[in-house]
């Protein structure tokens, strides 16, 4: 069902947590697929210093969420806003289809991490 | 690694005396029924026995028993049968929420066509009430099925009420016993069914074959034309060799039902009790005492039943979930959402059937490891943060009720 990759990242998980104190947080979900994802950002000088995920979901959901944070980490926020959900399962070695859509929203939560952080940070 | 088998309601592992008692019917007995020379004769025979057998467990007619390739089969035959066969008398059929795809989705199809449909609920347990039953039952009602106990959630309904009620009004009365045969005990000589649906996988026997049980005098139109096999309602080649593994199986399945199923009923409530016990914010589905010996069914909350699987599959135990993710459409278990479950509950849904092999260190074991992959995976949910949060808040919270022992 799931590749090799999928599955590393489903057993160890990088950067699963919550963050205290981020700039920025982004949640996108809903309980009739079954995924809820959050992602936590710390920005200093226009980078993504830190990132953390919460995600209640399937598997793809939690790898998606985790190869994201890999993605992510260390980039500036104009980089980081162009990764795309499809960014995502390709690093991930792909999804299966059924979970393209359903499970695969990692990026969405980013980019509204960073809307979140652009909001309470205007002059940024 | 060793791997712990905990999905008997998919599929059991066949008995070693069905295998060998199918094997002589791919080799020397390879004849097909149907002929007139001796190797046909030798077949012919087994095939007469086999049946004889089926019949003799359920307390039917070998005449009764028709063979089929599975429940599924059986399942469409019954419904759009009679809907065939009784097209005279009217259209309307009356079935429950929780039924398996193979009867609902053969339902909903036949509504498409024109016929009506009624769907009765269930309470949280998920359960029939005879009266609501009662209530649907209209002149032009030619069929009503309901199953005899639930894949998912393993609740037992009274098909002995509601049978009755379809004989007193004169309506056919279907029941896909699939999950059930072997396990309760069930004789059709003392039960009004007119029509009951088996499948052999599920009683440790092999895949591919089941039977429809037809009450003596019940007419029915059929699915597929050809040649005069089973009373010519099931035209083709017999399979044999199933045949025969499904009567020895059947023959294993129904012989000291009480004894094995307290064997494994005991299994299933030292599970139950204990994950109880050790895991927070879980619940049992469906009901507390008319149940299948071997269902556990439990929502874990704030944790994805998908997740939960696979987590479980490293360790090497096999089970299953009503999840929308394994089943592949995005929607939670129809039959959690018709015991009135909330989404949310119902995603983190996980089902262990035990059966005949399993041991009470399984048990323990499946129940240590859970725990930890629940642990595992709801220190990654914000959903269980939240909760966490909330508890602490108001520290004395009230365990929630679940389901009520029916009155």
């Amino acid at each position: 069902m799931y590749n090799k990759k999928v599955m590393d990242h489903f057993q160890n998980p990088r950067n699963a947590g919550e963050m205290l104190k981020p700039s920025g947080v982004g949640e996108v979900g809903n309980m009739k697929c079954g995924d809820i994802m959050k992602i936590f950002i710390k920005v200093e000088d226009g980078r993504i210093e830190d990132i953390n995920f919460l995600t209640f979901g399937c598997g793809a959901a939690i790898a998606s969420s985790s190869m994201l944070t890999e993605l992510v980490k260390g980039k500036t926020l104009e980089e980081a806003l162009k990764i795309t959900n499809t960014d995502v399962a390709e690093n991930l070695g792909g999804l299966p289809d059924a979970k393209l859509h359903c499970s695969n929203l990692a990026a969405d939560a980013l980019h509204k991490a960073i809307e979140d952080y652009q909001s309470n940070n205007p002059s940024a | 690694m060793e791997r712990i088998y905990l999905d008997h309601g998919a599929t059991t592992p066949p008995h070693a005396e069905v295998v060998e008692a199918m094997l002589p019917y791919y080799r020397q007995y390879f004849g097909n029924p149907s002929s007139v020379h001796s190797f046909g004769r030798e077949a012919r025979r087994a095939l007469d026995e086999s049946r004889e057998k089926t019949a003799l467990a359920l307390g039917a007619a070998p005449e009764e028993i028709i063979f089929t390739s599975g429940g599924t089969e059986a399942n469409n035959l019954a419904i759009q049968g009679v809907i065939e066969s009784l097209s005279h008398k009217g259209s309307h059929m009356i079935t429950s929420a929780v039924e398996h795809h193979a009867v609902l989705d053969t339902m909903n199809k036949m509504s498409q066509k024109g016929c009506s449909l009624t769907v009765l609920p269930v309470d949280r347990c998920g359960m029939v009430d005879p009266h609501e039953l009662k209530k649907a039952i209209r002149d032009d009602s030619v069929l009503v099925s309901i199953m005899t106990a639930n894949n998912e959630i393993g609740t037992i309904q009274p098909v002995m009420e509601l049978a009755a009620i379809c004989r007193e009004k004169g309506v056919l009365f279907h029941t896909d016993a699939v999950q059930a045969i072997g396990n309760i005990p069930l004789n059709l000589k003392e039960v009004p069914i007119d029509f009951l649906s088996l499948s052999a996988h599920k009683l440790y026997g092999p895949k591919g074959i089941g039977a429809l049980f037809i009450r003596k005098g019940t007419k029915l139109g059929k699915l597929m034309f050809g040649g005069g096999q089973e009373r010519k309602l099931r035209p083709g080649t017999e399979n044999l060799p199933a045949i025969v593994g499904l009567a020895k199986a059947i023959e294993m399945a129904t012989a000291d039902i009480p004894g094995k199923s307290k064997a494994v009923a005991a299994l299933r409530d030292r599970m139950i009790e204990k994950l109880l016990e050790k895991i927070d914010a879980i619940q049992l589905n469906g009901h507390p005492e008319h149940r299948l010996p071997g269902n556990v069914n439990i929502s874990v909350k704030f944790v994805e039943g998908e997740s939960l699987l696979l987590d479980l599959d490293l360790k090497g135990v096999a089970a299953s979930s009503g999840s929308a993710c394994t089943s592949g459409s995005l929607e939670a278990s129809h039959v959690l959402m018709a015991c009135g479950m909330d989404q949310q509950t119902a995603h983190g849904s996980l089902r262990l059937t035990l059966g005949h092999g399993n041991t009470a260190e399984e048990v323990d074991y499946t129940v240590a490891t859970l725990k930890d992959s629940v642990e595992r995976l709801r220190g990654m949910s914000s959903l269980y943060r939240d909760y966490r949060r909330q508890v602490e808040k108001k520290r004395n919270i009230g365990e929630e009720k679940t389901c009520t022992t029916k009155k």
